[in-house]
């Protein structure tokens, strides 16, 4: 982020016949997702059941709609590592709320609203001083999760409505469940901006040069300012999931999610320095984090052990990556 | 005296002084040498990390794994000490710093030879060594009773009347000193923060520089991962989870700068005993430890905004004395 980017070449729907689409990032991916789906096939008779399928969405849903918005914000340059002490803040909101009685209809837009609030006060601080987003979101993260330890101390909130389970717990047809209805919406919606307005064009070129993206008329600290208020709005909505799928607030709720966001959105091929990235690749990887952290729970792997191979899987794929790219910019980072 | 207030280690000292003067004023005993020589010694493990990321970082990397190295090698020498007590400590340290290097030099080969973002492989190997913490000891602690008491009593002894945890400390920062003041390696250091391109010309080897910089912050991490052991009592797969954040927050207040090149090792040890300082104080002056994140989440963004304006005024500077003089 702090170097100076390389010029790129910046995607184009009209560049990409069919065969760099079978070489792309996101072909590889796919393999990769087939192989481990494959796998967990044949590991466990278990699998393959519908509702088994079902639940292996919880494990990445709430985490891969941030992981959408970080994939913008990474793509312009900055990035966010608040987003689960924005979580962590939210749910503790609405926990009070929920303490004085409030109903759904008032939790709701209280935990996305407050995750808006915190990620238009990152933009501000980023864009406003002109700060690095990776130091000052290392302080909002400790700020946002300090006020939720603050207000909670060593309590937990609990007593949530009954309706309010069904934003974590609900499904809306048969086994898919609300959560994986919600993010496969967002994605949706995500691609669409990202891949097919100017909006998201301008997001890459502030990612490829933001010098050269302000001489040409985009206005950059505003795209920037908007991307981390998305961060923050997603961060709210994946708040309301946490917090209706637990079904209560701690204070270390949400503990370490901003690095497993992170690694999605790396791991779906999006450049830590900026500039390069899709949201096929940030749902594929979200899909591939959740089929091998629930492939690994049904041979009984226990969690830390599962990380070994999230983390692998980002060293080699990245590795793989930067070993077969031809002439690949030198960078720092 | 108007030059001397142009370095932020001044400042730094400045604040400290002035929050240990608010809180002796209440509490006059806060103040006293042995008081400070104790929060000295609870920050001792943070400076020494502090010092090998400062190097990191001033080459415009990030080392997010040294939490998790001290994890891995802070469990391999107390299982070790726990089932052959008879090995010296003296041994189990330079193993401490020989599996520290090792890890580093993991991640700096990585970064060196593929010339992989330093960010990703980190992430990557934060979460790979504390999960091989977890295979090396199938998830059990290492209890105090377990350990043999050298082990766990070395960092205590006190000498000339602070402990040895304290003196070992001191000896790191005046390496770090040295190495950073005197040698052609320090400077290559800041050469390659400044300027990659520029360090390029001038015969520096940008990729083995950072390799060298992660070996570094490798060994210290295992020395600290001993340390931490011995000093809490206890490993587990735990111990020290999220400590990277803390100590990169240090860094910040320090005044080392993200872009990469400005650093200096007596702001990296003032930074950490500013945080050092202010999770003391709060119990003293009775405001309740949950409020230690929000003030310490505080302290980052206001360095930071100090920090963009010194940049902006100052420009980069790779050798003081040449400015000076």
């Amino acid at each position: 982020m702090s170097d100076i980017p390389a010029p790129r070449h910046i995607p184009d729907r009209l560049d990409r016949p069919l065969r760099s689409a079978l070489l792309s990032w996101e072909a590889l991916l796919v393999a990769v997702t087939v192989t481990i789906f494959g796998l967990n096939c044949v590991a466990s008779p278990y699998f393959l059941d519908p509702w088994s399928l079902s639940d292996l969405t919880f494990n990445f849903t709430e985490k891969a709609l941030i992981a959408l918005a970080m994939a913008l914000l990474l793509i312009s340059g900055e990035i966010d590592l608040s987003v689960a002490g924005i979580i962590a803040l939210s749910s503790t909101l609405m926990g009070m709320a929920a303490q004085t009685g409030a109903g759904t209809a008032v939790l709701v837009p209280i935990g996305i609203g407050m995750g808006l609030a915190c990620g238009a006060l990152n933009g501000v601080l980023v864009t406003g001083l002109g700060l690095p987003s990776i130091i000052i979101t290392i302080g909002t993260m400790s700020l946002f999760r300090g006020i939720a330890f603050i207000m909670l101390g060593d309590k937990a909130y609990q007593g949530y409505p009954a309706d309010f389970a069904f934003f974590g717990q609900g499904y809306v047809w048969w086994v898919v469940s609300f959560e994986l209805a919600l993010f496969l919406a967002a994605a949706l919606l995500y691609w669409f901006v990202l891949h097919r307005t100017s909006f998201g064009r301008r997001i890459f070129a502030i990612g490829n040069n933001p010098v050269a993206a302000q001489f040409s008329g985009v206005r950059v600290s505003r795209i920037k300012f908007l991307l981390f208020c998305l961060t923050g709005l997603m961060s709210g909505i994946a708040a309301v999931l946490v917090t209706s799928r637990l079904g209560s607030t701690r204070p270390s709720i949400a503990q370490g999610y901003e690095l497993e966001v992170i690694t999605m959105a790396m791991l779906g091929g999006v450049s830590i320095s900026g500039g390069v990235g899709s949201i096929l690749g940030v749902v594929l990887a979200a899909f591939i984090m959740g089929l091998v952290t629930f492939g690994l729970g049904l041979l009984n792997v226990p969690g830390i052990v599962m990380s070994i191979f999230v983390g692998l899987l980002l060293i080699i794929v990245i590795a793989a990556q930067r070993l077969t790219a031809k002439g690949a910019p030198h960078r720092g980072g | 005296m108007k030059a001397l207030f142009r370095y932020r280690e001044v400042w730094l000292l400045v604040a400290i002084a002035v929050l240990i003067g608010l809180v002796s004023i209440r509490f006059p005993a806060f103040a006293a040498p042995g008081n400070l020589a104790q929060i000295f010694n609870d920050t001792a493990l943070l400076i020494m990390l502090v010092l090998g990321q400062m190097l990191v970082i001033v080459t415009r990397s990030f080392d997010l794994s040294m939490a998790s190295n001290l994890c891995f090698t802070g469990m391999a020498v107390a299982m070790l000490n726990a089932a052959h007590p008879d090995i010296p400590v003296a041994m189990l340290i330079v193993l401490a710093l020989v599996i520290g290097l090792a890890l580093g030099a993991l991640n700096g080969i990585l970064i060196w030879k593929l010339n992989m973002p330093s960010i990703v492989v980190t992430l990557g190997t934060l979460t790979i060594y504390r999960g091989a913490t977890f295979i090396l000891s199938g998830g059990a602690w290492v209890n105090a009773d377990q350990m043999s008491p050298t082990f766990i009593g070395l960092q205590r002894v006190v000498v000339l009347g602070i402990p040895v945890l304290s003196w070992i400390v001191l000896l790191v920062i005046v390496l770090f000193f040295a190495l950073t003041t005197y040698t052609a390696l320090g400077r290559s250091i800041f050469a390659v923060g400044v300027n990659p391109t520029a360090s390029v010309y001038i015969g520096v080897d940008v990729g083995r520089t950072k390799f060298i910089v992660f070996c570094l912050s490798g060994m210290v991490s295992g020395l600290a991962g001993y340390l931490w052991v011995a000093r809490y009592v206890i490993a587990s797969v735990e111990i020290a989870n999220g400590f990277e954040l803390n100590i990169i927050a240090a860094c910040v207040i320090g005044g080392i700068s993200i872009a990469g090149g400005i650093g200096s090792v007596g702001g990296a040890v003032l930074g950490a005993l500013f945080l050092g300082l202010i999770s003391n104080a709060l119990p003293v002056i009775d405001i309740s430890p949950f409020w230690q994140m929000a003030i310490s989440g505080m302290a980052i963004i206001v360095a930071v905004a100090i920090n963009a304006r010194a940049e902006r005024r100052k420009g980069r500077i790779i050798l003081r004395k040449a400015e000076t003089a």
